[in-house]
């Protein structure tokens, strides 16, 4: 933490709480995140990881709280009470979100080109041809063979769909990255290679993002830092590598102890 | 029922029900018109109400005419450019029927010119109304069948989709091949469906003298463009916007710079090309124009 005293977080959230009714989703999240960190979190199903990453990238609206983002014209802004054209700009630009099931962050009756393209256009982009060359250079990063930019993702395999919605989500250049569950629902051969590209990826960009995942070897992998949930709250945070190899919660030492068994 | 009241002398009485629709009726769409032409470009909705003919028959553009017309107007109707088909015939006896006013197919002595899918040839001018019968007004539709969304899209000018359909286009065809229901931007602000005009006529929507009313009757919206607006077909700065037509002189007329529907004239399946405006091309004829396909 000392390490950043001088630097300001790039996202920076303060008592963030979710209630869908008598339900908890999360309560009382506190936290900053770093330029060029990421950040984990885990937990079992239904502990609120979703809820708080929505909170986070303005799907939905806390009950209490607020979300700081470092904007890069004002600064740091509670983007709670931004107004909905700001947020959806925000969203467009600064943010990128991969949803678990790439049905939900793709548009599947449209090429890859398109999908690729869709963000560039709507900031601007009026240049087919360039528009184009940066389909085909991020097909490329992504490992999609360049040949297929005109086919639909309805065509595609589970894997490369999901590489498909991160280069979609990546070809802005934005600067805080949201995931939920990005592995999910894969093989686990497939998951392998997804999660190589995305270590390369976030070494090379710089990436800073904010992982939610089940998966205890995906943050191993991916998170400099972690936080644990549970029932909505957090029990236990730290660097990635003390959490997992001296868990000191109960619920955390269960978690990692049946990851070991696998 | 309005030809009998028309004959009363008492004045107040006698436009009651004129051109079909009840007073109130005719004044909630002027609203709707008055609050389009104010916004252009954004579909006001409005509530659509039953006509004595089906939807496919533009309904939404019978509404808006019936709403804009008085007693001294000038009708024409076209359909696809012509004023004859069973369409535009029955739109216009209805109403020479129910409001009782002058009809004519010439472009220049027409006052409200009701039409599908064509802008007149020769060019409007200041105090006509132009009103067009309109399917589907939300250009942001083939993308995103949610009304709720679209709305907020145009709310927030979030008009991405569009061009990635016209980058669909390109991708698959090399060119931009939506050749009908030219999207445009109206005044740097709203994305605006133009109904199914073929984008021959799309530039024609732009700095107009007269005032464009678009009706979509099942659909429940009006749109407008005041006189003058500034109205811009989306493209890429590397496919631009361009404007076709046919590479032919009209067969009968002669004329190189009219819109022309390819026409099949005998049974050996020979094809001419024709003025797809029959008021245009009867009239450049009146004065004498002669095409190589007249007999
Ligand atoms: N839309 C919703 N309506 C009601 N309860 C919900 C809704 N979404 C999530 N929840 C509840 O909120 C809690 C947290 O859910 P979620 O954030 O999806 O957890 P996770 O992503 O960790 O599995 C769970 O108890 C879940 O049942
Ligand atoms: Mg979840
Ligand atoms: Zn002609």
């Amino acid at each position: 933490m000392s390490a950043h005293a001088e630097m300001t977080p790039l996202l920076s959230v303060r008592g963030v709480s979710k209630r869908y009714g008598a339900q908890i989703g999360c309560a009382d999240m506190s936290f900053d995140l770093y330029p060029g960190e990421v950040m984990g979190i885990v937990g079992e199903s239904g502990s609120g990881k979703s809820t708080l990453l929505a909170c986070l990238a303005g799907h939905l609206r806390p009950d209490t709280g607020s979300v700081l983002f470092d904007t890069r014209a004002d600064g740091l802004r509670d983007t709670v009470r931004m107004s909905e054209p700001e947020r959806r700009m925000m969203s467009r630009t600064d943010w990128a979100f991969v949803h678990q099931n790439p049905r939900d962050g793709l548009r599947m009756a449209v090429s890859a080109g398109g999908n690729v393209g869709e963000r560039l256009m709507a900031v601007g982009a009026r240049n087919y041809g360039d528009i184009r060359r940066s389909a085909v250079d991020w097909l490329d990063r992504v490992e999609i063979d360049t040949g297929r930019i005109d086919d639909r993702p309805s065509t595609f395999s589970g894997g490369m769909q999901q590489r498909l919605q991160i280069a979609r989500n990546l070809v802005t250049g934005p600067r805080l990255v949201f995931m939920d569950e990005p592995t999910g629902g894969l093989d686990v051969s497939v998951q392998a290679r997804l999660l190589d590209l995305l270590r390369g990826l976030v070494r090379d960009m710089g990436l800073s993002a904010i992982i939610v995942t089940h998966d205890l070897a995906v943050v191993r992998l991916l998170a400099d830092r972690l936080m644990v949930m549970k029932s909505g709250c957090v029990v236990e945070a730290g660097l990635t590598d003390q959490v997992l190899d001296d868990p000191q919660h109960a619920y955390t030492q269960l978690l990692v102890s049946s990851v070991l068994q696998v | 029922m309005s030809g009998c009241m028309r004959q009363e002398p008492d004045g107040a009485r006698a436009d009651y029900n004129f051109a079909y629709l009840d007073e109130q009726t005719k004044r909630m769409i002027r609203r709707a018109i008055l609050k389009g032409l104010a916004i252009p470009g954004y579909q006001v909705p409005f509530a659509s109400r039953e006509m004595p003919m089906p939807y496919g028959w533009g309904t939404g553009g019978v509404q808006v005419s019936a709403a804009v017309m008085v007693p001294e107007d000038r009708f024409k109707v076209i359909d696809q450019g012509a004023d004859d088909t069973t369409n535009a015939v029955s739109i216009r006896a209805f109403f020479e029927r129910t409001a009782g006013v002058a009809t004519t197919t010439r472009t220049r002595e027409a006052s409200v010119i009701q039409t599908r899918h064509r802008i007149p040839e020769e060019p409007l001018r200041e105090g006509q109304i132009l009103v067009y019968q309109v399917p589907i007004p939300e250009p942001l539709r083939f993308l995103e069948p949610r009304e709720s969304e679209t709305r907020k899209l145009h709310a927030l000018e979030d008009y991405g989709l569009m061009h990635v359909k016209l980058y669909e286009d390109i991708a698959r065809h090399g060119h931009i091949a939506t050749a009908y229901d030219y999207p445009v931007r109206v005044e740097a602000r709203y994305v605006m469906d133009p109904s199914p005009i073929p984008k021959f006529d799309t530039p024609k929507l732009a700095d107009c003298p007269a005032i464009q009313l678009f009706g979509a009757g099942r659909e429940q919206r009006i749109h407008a463009l005041p006189p003058y607006t500034r109205v811009v077909p989306l493209d890429f700065e590397d496919h631009p916007f361009e404007a076709s037509k046919p590479d032919h002189p009209c067969g009968l007329c002669g004329a190189t710079d009219s819109y022309l529907d390819e026409v099949i004239v005998d049974d050996a399946g020979g094809r001419i090309f024709v003025c797809s405006d029959t008021d245009h091309c009867e009239a450049r004829r009146d004065s004498g124009h002669v095409g190589e396909d007249t007999a």
